[in-house]
């Protein structure tokens, strides 16, 4: 058999009418850390709800170790989850949350001892067995929650923005302390999120949905380096972008000035989308650089400099370690590989978000 | 007394003049007898076999008709956790809309729909089953204060069982907890103090009530309700039914502490 644990195929889901996933296909291997990366209401939740048996879908369906798992109900699927909430069990204490799947299971006392041992330890939370759930912080709260999900051995382990009500300090520690965990148990993460950062710093692969529909899977390098579209650009991380029309391969005419670029395949003089990064422009003397602009805002933001240089009717986003006064006319300059070039959006489902 | 507490002045002048007076006058009447001698017979007298079998049957049915407000409140409470807004609206609606009328009436209405040429027998002939002769039995006089007290269970079970997050739910099932393990080991102990307010609004007036066997049971039952009432206007022994009385309230009280002190929230005081 192959090693894909789960498998969506052909996935629809509205409510009220309102189409929420449209047709989805995926495939999640075994041991890997998937994120479902986009805004609120982009499906990603309510997908991770349909592989956990909270929803039914209204078309297609869900294939778990080659099984068609799509009508069995949530306590029957070796799958659990962390939720949002923590959702911890307000009436029992912190051991009793956790050996809750395990007594159902008719595991033996000692077994569970064991269990409520090893997962407390599992995420730094020795000697708090006995304390009830409203008596920790958010963040131990969540932790409870993961050990209460995790002790139970599931294949699958589906995060639901597990840390997205705790700081921000406290979410990065508990990002390493997830992929620590993920390491230790072994197990496949699916988890959802709308933190870009958070994304790029678990995943294995990073799956980026929009309205329903997914709109680009891969490493997290190869999304923020190379977005399929100016939707996955805008969203994962911040970035120019800009219309352009390809004079021919490697040649792109952006704001009436031709730039080097590397990429192939486009037909000529297509409309496309060129997405530069911040980070990827470099400011030099007038007249040295692709174009000239009078820069209008910098702002120190601890570890560089972020600069908007207007160059006629578009302001361009800098990031730079090196100041520019207010005022003054400087040259851009980019070096043909961090140059993207993008098909233009066939429907308005790729469509950019714009900042309000 | 500070400027805020004056404004409960007309509540505690009410409260003097229709609870505690009266109330002093009961205990003196308990305690006395007809020549104003002081005495402790009108209390042991609940320990007379007609009083005792009375009182007996009273239990017996607060009890009876308290469990049957539990087994109908808590499915219908679940179900109306699965509602939308509307639906949750409009099921209050038709549950408390009965309380808008007067529950003599209601008994009244009851009484015909149960009587031996009633509604229910009409049914019952139309469906070829035999008729029930229910009227004036213990029976009706239970189907009667079910019906009268069953929406106070409802409502404070439904206020313990709403305020539970559905993701507790949802967590549990994720854990493999079936239906019945959702309700037993989640929904059921965080809905004490509801179901403990619950039992006090039904137990209590269930217990004291004498109306509802009046014109329930045709007077052929005799719950302490109705003994007490018999005393102060047929026999006019004021005296034997204070002492009477003063028992009663006791055991109330009694049954009261004794779920209060189950009760983890002590969510009762917010009502009682």
């Amino acid at each position: 058999m192959s090693d894909v644990i789960l498998r969506l195929d052909g996935i629809s889901k509205s409510f009220d009418g309102k189409q929420v996933i449209n047709r989805l296909d995926l495939e999640i291997k075994k041991n890997e850390f998937v994120t479902l990366l986009g805004p609120s209401g982009c499906g990603k939740s309510t997908t991770l709800r349909i592989i956990g048996g909270f929803e039914k879908p209204d078309e297609g369906c869900v294939i778990f170790e080659g099984k068609d798992i799509t009508a069995l109900p949530p306590d029957k699927r070796h799958i659990n989850t962390v939720f949002q909430k923590y959702s911890l069990f307000p009436h029992m204490n912190v051991e009793d949350n956790i050996a809750f799947g395990l007594k159902l299971k008719k595991k033996s006392r000692s077994y569970i001892k064991d269990k409520i041992e090893y997962a407390l330890g599992l995420v730094n939370m020795d000697g708090y067995g006995k304390r009830m759930p409203m008596s920790l912080s958010g963040g131990q709260q969540q932790r409870v929650a993961i050990a209460r999900a995790i002790v139970n051995e599931p294949q699958i382990l589906l995060l639901d923005e597990p840390l997205g009500a705790l700081d921000l300090k406290l979410r990065q520690k508990m990002q390493l302390e997830l992929i620590k965990i993920k390491k230790e148990v072994g197990i496949t993460f699916v988890y959802v999120t709308h933190d870009q950062e958070e994304a790029l710093t678990m995943s294995d692969r990073i799956i980026v949905m929009n309205k329903g529909i997914i709109q680009q899977m891969g490493s997290s390098k190869s999304i923020y380096d190379e977005p399929q579209n100016a939707f996955v650009a805008d969203f994962i991380g911040e970035s120019n972008i800009i219309d352009g029309i390809m004079k021919r391969d490697c040649l792109v005419n952006i704001q009436g000035v031709d730039f080097e670029c590397v990429d192939v395949g486009f037909g000529k003089l297509e409309p496309v989308d060129v997405v530069i990064r911040p980070e990827d422009l470099t400011i030099v003397k007038r007249g040295e650089g692709y174009l000239d602009g009078t820069v209008i805002s910098e702002v120190f933001k601890g570890a560089f400099y972020e600069i908007v240089v207007k160059v006629s009717d578009y302001e361009w986003l800098i990031q730079s370690v090196n100041p520019a006064a207010v005022g003054s006319i400087v040259g851009l300059t980019i070096i043909p590989d961090n140059i993207q070039i993008m098909h233009k959006p066939i429907s308005e489902d790729a469509e950019v978000i714009k900042d309000e | 007394m500070n400027k805020r507490s004056l404004w409960s002045g007309p509540y505690i002048l009410w409260m003097i003049g229709f609870t505690v007076i009266p109330f002093c006058m009961i205990l003196h009447y308990a305690l006395t007898d007809r020549d104003g001698a002081f005495t402790f017979r009108n209390l042991l007298a609940m320990f007379e076999p007609v009083h005792l079998k009375a009182m007996t049957v009273s239990v017996e049915v607060a009890f009876f008709c308290t469990v049957i407000c539990i087994l109908l409140a808590y499915p219908l409470v679940i179900a109306m956790k699965r509602l939308g807004l509307f639906g949750k609206s409009y099921t209050i609606l038709v549950l408390i809309l009965p309380m808008w009328i007067n529950f003599i009436l209601r008994l009244l209405a009851l009484q015909m729909i149960l009587s031996n040429n009633g509604v229910l027998n009409h049914i019952f002939s139309i469906l070829g089953l035999p008729p029930h002769e229910l009227a004036n039995t213990r029976t009706a006089m239970m189907i009667g204060i079910v019906y009268d007290y069953l929406p106070y269970m409802i409502v404070s079970i439904y206020n313990s069982v709403a305020d539970i997050d559905d993701d507790i739910i949802e967590a549990a099932r994720d854990l493999g907890a079936g239906s019945l393990t959702v309700f037993f080991r989640i929904i059921l102990p965080l809905s004490v103090p509801g179901l403990l307010s619950g039992i006090v609004m039904v137990f209590v007036p269930s217990m004291t009530s004498f109306v509802t066997a009046n014109i329930m049971a045709g007077g052929k039952i005799q719950l302490i309700g109705n003994i007490i009432e018999q005393e102060f206007i047929t026999t006019m022994d004021w005296h034997l039914g204070s002492g009477l009385s003063v028992i009663l309230m006791i055991f109330v009280l009694l049954s009261m502490a004794f779920t209060s002190r189950n009760d983890p929230d002590y969510g009762m005081s917010k009502i009682w």
